[in-house]
Parts: C-alpha cells; sequence; structure tokens
C-alpha cells in the first residue's frame, strides 16, 4: 500500500517571531524551524501502517522554499522511503487552496492509497489543506483522527473522528485524506542509523510546470501581519491565602466583572 | 437573497442551535446584514427555528435529510455549493467546532474561494471583508482579505458579541429542493465522552485549568468541585495530559483546544508559550502559581504566588458564601 504523507515546515513555537519589514511576512532570521507536531503524528500512522502491513511505501510531500529540504530530511530520518519537495517561487506565501491544488497534482501523479496529513500547521492555523485537498480530488476525508486501522485488503480505512462531546467511528473507502489529531500516536525519534540512512534517500524536485498547475492567484491575501497588542500590567494580590482569595473574588467581580 | 451574511448552524444534534450562533449572527448583523441562516440537519425543532429568529436571522435556510447526520463534509458540501450558486451570498460564517472547520475548508474548494479559519475580528471596508486571525501561536495577529466573494470564515468561539435573544422575532423557513448525495463513509458507532456535568471546554464562559502542579489525576476533583459551582469547565495543560491524569479532549494549548472565556484561571500552570497559545485571548486571565517567577504571571490580569491546595478550597469557600448570600 502506498501512503502520501503531507507535511510543512514551521518555525519552533520556543522562537520568537518577528513581523518583517513588508508587514505581510514574518522575519525569518534567527528562526529555529521544525516539522509541524501535528504532521509528525501522520508520519508517524503512516510508517505504522506500513510496518502492520509488513510491506507498502511512505511518501512525504512539502510545498515549501529550499529550506523545507531539512524537513523532509526529517521525516526521512524517521523512516519515509522517499521524499517529494513542491518548491516553486509562485508558490510561496501560498493560501491553502493553492496548497491544496498543488498537493493534489502530486497525489494524480502517484495515486496512494491513503493520504495523511496533521490538523493543521502550528504557523498560521488555517487547518484547512487536508480538507481541501480532499474536496478538490473528490476524495472522502476524516477530520481529527484519534484512530486508525485500515482492513487487510486496503479497501476501507476505520478511524476515529473527534468531535465534541465524543468519538464518531467512522469506515471509509480507500482512497481517502486523512488529518491527524494529538492522541493518535506518539511519534518516534529518528536512530542515528535512520539520520544516515535518510541522506541517501531520493528527495524529488518539482516545479508548478511539471505538476500543470495554470496560473495561481490565491485566493486568500496577507494584508498585514502585526506584534499581539500587550495585555495590561496585572495584579499580584499578596497577603494570607484567606484574604488574598477574598479580594481576588471581589476583583473578579466587582473591578474586572467577569464572573 | 444576493449578499447575504449565511451563518452555518451548529445545532446540539436535538433540533437547538448552540448558543455559540447568537455570536455569528450577531457579528453577521453588526457587519450590516442581511442576516441569513443555513442549517442541515437530520430534525431541526420548531424551538430551534425561533430561536434562529430571535437572534437575527430573518431567513433560515433549512436543508432537512437524514442523510446530513451525523457531519459528513462529502454529503453537506455539494447542496450548500449548489444553493450558494443560486442565491449568491456576500459571506459564510460558521463558529469554530471540529467539525465546522473542516466543513468550511471543504466548501472553500468546492466554491474556490478563500476561507479566513479561526478569525478573532472581522471588519467591513468597503464591499471587502477583512477578517483578523492569531497566528504563529498567538504570538502575532494576521489580517486577511478574499479575493472574491463569498467571504468564508470561521469564528472563534466567546469572542464575537452575541445578539441579543429577541422574543416575537421570526424568520422566514425556506426549504429548498436540492440533490443530497449518498455518504461514502459509513458510521459504525458514536463513542459518547463520560459527562462532566460541567460545560463543555471550548464553550465555557468560565475555564480553570489544572497544570503539573495539580499532582496526580486524584487533586482534580477540587477543581471539579468549584466548577460545579461557578459553572465552569476544567481543563488541563499538556504536562497533566501527557502524564495521562486527563484525557486529551481536556488539553488546552497549540496540540489541544483553544479557548477563549470570559474568564481563565490556570492552577499549577507554569505559561509555556504553547499553552499560551490555546488561552490568550480569553478576557480575564487568573493565576495561581507558587513560583513568582512563573511566566504565566507576565499574561495574568490577577495572580496569587501560592500554593493551590490552599487557594482552591478557600475560592470554593468564598463563591459558596457569595452563592448563599
Ligand atoms: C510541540 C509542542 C506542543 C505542545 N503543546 C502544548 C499544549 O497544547 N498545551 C500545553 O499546555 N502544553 C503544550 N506543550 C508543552 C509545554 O511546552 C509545557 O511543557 C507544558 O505546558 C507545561 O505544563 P505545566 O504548566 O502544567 O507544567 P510545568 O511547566 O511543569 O509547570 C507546573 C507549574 O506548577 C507550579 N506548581 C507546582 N506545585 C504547585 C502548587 N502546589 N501550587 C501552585 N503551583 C504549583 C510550578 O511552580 C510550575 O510553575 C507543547 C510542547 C511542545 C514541544
Amino acid at each position: 500500500m502506498k501512503i502520501l504523507v503531507a507535511i510543512k515546515q514551521v518555525p519552533d513555537t520556543a522562537t520568537a517571531v518577528k513581523v518583517g519589514s513588508d508587514s505581510k511576512q514574518i522575519d525569518t532570521t534567527g528562526i529555529t524551524w521544525i516539522v509541524s507536531p501535528y504532521d509528525e503524528f501522520a508520519v508517524e500512522e503512516a510508517l505504522r501502517i506500513k510496518e502492520k502491513r509488513g510491506q507498502g511505501e511512505v511518501v512525504a510531500v512539502t510545498v515549501g522554499p529550499d529550506r523545507a529540504k531539512e524537513a523532509l530530511r526529517s521525516t526521512l530520518a524517521m523512516g519515509c522511503d522517499r521524499a517529494i519537495h513542491v518548491n516553486d517561487a509562485a508558490l510561496t506565501g501560498a493560501d491553502t487552496l493553492t496548497t491544496a491544488r498543488a498537493l493534489a497534482a502530486v497525489v494524480k501523479q502517484e495515486a496512494p492509497q491513503l493520504v495523511l496529513t496533521g490538523r493543521q500547521a502550528i504557523d498560521d492555523d488555517m487547518g484547512a489543506v487536508g480538507a481541501q485537498l480532499a474536496e478538490v480530488l473528490g476524495w472522502p476525508c476524516a477530520s481529527w483522527i484519534m484512530e486508525e486501522t485500515v482492513d487487510a485488503d486496503a479497501k476501507t480505512v476505520r478511524v476515529g473522528r473527534q468531535v465534541e462531546g465524543g468519538l464518531e467511528i467512522f469506515e471509509l473507502p480507500l482512497p481517502a485524506v486523512l488529518s491527524a489529531q494529538k492522541g493518535l500516536n506518539e511519534p518516534r525519534y529518528p536512530t542515528l542509523k535512520g539520520i544516515m540512512g535518510a541522506k541517501k534517500k531520493e528527495i524529488k524536485d518539482l516545479k508548478a510546470a511539471d505538476l500543470g498547475l495554470g496560473a495561481l492567484t490565491p485566493e486568500l491575501s496577507i494584508t498585514t501581519l502585526e506584534a499581539l497588542p500587550a495585555r495590561p500590567p496585572g495584579r499580584i494580590i499578596q497577603g494570607e491565602t484567606k484574604d488574598a482569595v477574598k479580594e481576588l473574588v471581589r476583583a473578579l467581580r466587582e473591578d474586572a466583572k467577569a464572573i | 437573497m444576493a449578499g447575504a451574511f449565511w451563518c452555518v448552524v451548529e445545532d446540539d444534534r436535538k433540533g437547538m442551535p448552540k448558543k455559540v450562533m447568537a455570536e455569528v449572527l450577531g457579528e453577521a448583523a453588526r457587519l450590516g446584514g442581511p442576516v441569513e441562516a443555513l442549517w442541515l440537519t437530520d430534525k431541526a425543532s420548531e424551538d430551534g427555528l425561533k430561536q434562529l429568529g430571535g437572534w437575527g436571522a430573518t431567513k433560515v435556510w433549512l436543508l432537512e435529510n437524514a442523510g446530513l447526520a451525523p457531519y459528513r463534509g462529502e454529503v453537506w458540501v455539494p447542496p450548500v455549493a449548489e444553493l450558494a450558486a443560486k442565491e449568491s451570498p456576500k459571506a459564510i460564517l460558521a463558529p469554530v467546532t471540529s467539525r465546522q472547520r473542516e466543513f468550511m475548508a471543504r466548501l472553500a474548494a468546492k466554491l474556490g474561494v478563500g476561507l479566513a479559519a479561526d478569525s478573532v475580528a472581522l471588519a467591513r471596508d468597503g464591499d471587502k471583508l477583512v477578517a483578523t486571525r492569531p497566528v504563529y501561536a498567538g504570538k502575532l495577529l494576521s489580517k486577511v482579505t478574499w479575493a472574491k466573494a463569498p467571504y468564508l470564515a470561521t469564528l472563534r468561539p466567546n469572542v464575537f458579541k452575541p445578539a441579543d435573544a429577541q422574543a416575537g422575532k421570526s424568520a422566514a423557513v425556506e426549504r429548498p429542493s436540492l440533490t443530497i448525495p449518498p455518504p461514502q463513509m459509513k458510521l459504525v458507532e458514536r463513542r459518547e465522552e463520560v459527562s462532566t456535568g460541567l460545560p463543555e471546554l471550548t464553550e465555557a464562559e468560565i475555564v480553570l485549568s489544572g497544570g503539573r502542579g495539580m499532582k496526580g489525576p486524584e487533586n482534580y476533583v477540587i477543581l471539579e468541585e468549584l466548577g460545579g459551582i461557578i459553572g465552569a469547565a476544567v481543563g488541563a495543560s499538556r504536562a497533566a495530559v501527557d502524564a495521562g491524569w486527563r484525557p486529551h479532549r481536556f488539553q488546552i494549548g497549540q496540540t489541544g483546544r483553544t479557548i477563549s472565556p470570559k474568564l481563565y484561571m490556570g492552577f499549577g500552570v507554569s505559561g509555556a508559550i504553547q499553552h499560551l497559545a490555546g488561552m490568550r485571548t480569553s478576557k480575564v486571565i487568573v493565576a495561581v502559581n507558587k513560583d513568582a517567577e512563573a511566566p504565566i504571571f507576565k499574561i495574568a490580569d490577577y495572580g496569587i504566588v501560592g500554593d493551590l491546595f490552599e487557594v482552591v478550597p478557600e475560592l470554593t469557600k468564598e463563591f459558596k458564601r457569595l452563592l448563599e448570600k
């Protein structure tokens, strides 16, 4: 069974981000880049499916600039067999729909039986690419999955989709798109052997033209990016616990009117 | 009506719209309307339809069909796209819930338009709309705009001002005849979560959050007791969830739920950037932590430096005393 995992490289949350000089993008100097954490759940799940079946191929794909190759290398180190890098200036800062269309073109070339992605990328938190990819392909899709089992013939997949108040268990015909929620699995760390091996694995570069993508006009664009306005300074309530709590409750009711 | 603001209804699966719809409908009215609701359900109730009218919908597009429950994107998207092509709404808005996030993304792809997910503000700019969204773990705000209508956006709960319910106002109900495709996905079962008797985390107006400082799963009862008195949901940090003290659905943060309550109170939570990502748009933030240097105090409106095991019981006592008055 062939599985495609769509991943994105994002800034590590722990690093500070600053608005760039164009006020539309971040200033990328000094940023540490990582594979978006939800995408790691997707990679892990794909590898587990392959391992459980004893055969198959896991292909990682990303749409991103040169630096995104590092993220693909990380997934190869985890165990993906090969990778595809859609790297084209025309796709820099693409909106989710454009990204989904580019990925759909890759899916058509690769013809996998299953596509996995993270529930959302933790940079712009749009959480739309997986579902949009399914729509462009006309495939069924289940988002925020917490559990997954592919049947023996690789004809269907049973998933648990997280919804408010519970878990909905669905059976989907394959091919399908699934997006991973935290709780699906615990991603592995690459071994030293994995890291060494990753250097020899293939990363195929593709341009928009290789995918037959026509004019790429974004449907959603950023007009400005700005720092979060600072919250007004807070107040530490001093005193014995009992008095402090009384004062806190009074302040919450009378000053903040929060309760 | 052409140029209308459609509000996709999130319901309780028992025929009533959820109260978050007051916020979506209220925002649609504030943006100038006309305000119309779009309700896909297996069964709507008269009271539910009245409620939508009371919250300001002048019309309800009602798609009532057994095939529409449970939600499946492949079933919901085609009829809505068909209706949108006929009616040309200016915008389609929905509250952020797990299914609406997927539905709106698929719908945007089908219509070939942009989607602004998890917006915290919307503004009109002439005939255009501008959405504000927290990005990069909530460290920055991004303003986005669409190339063409309909403008699709999901709205973060508890952020937008709800419409005041007006008794006696009602909406015209329209049942368009549309093709509902058969599902490819089959529902096997629905596993209900054990009810805590407390509000849902993402909907609650008050959230109590317990971190690693709670020391163990057995101690969450003190937060649940306080929650029961003040009507609060109880959430947790990832450290507490990963330790197995609380199920994942209670996790607040970047890899958990995003919440924006009127009041967030953190107990034994240090305030790591990934936790803040999920709660920093809360209106009032209270922190209780033994360590005066804990980063959460930097964004807290009120703080008590102290032992949560002393503070929580006092809080419970104080609120009980006030309620009895
Ligand atoms: C990719 C990634 C994603 C992540 N996503 C999330 C996420 O979604 N949500 C999240 O929460 N974290 C997330 N984290 C983890 C995050 O970085 C922190 O590790 C986590 O939030 C810490 O949880 P905590 O505050 O409960 O624990 P700690 O940081 O250990 O803090 C415990 C606090 O309790 C205080 N304390 C101890 N005892 C008491 C007492 N008796 N009374 C009062 N105070 C006491 C201590 O002073 C301390 O400040 C993520 C991390 C990564 C790398």
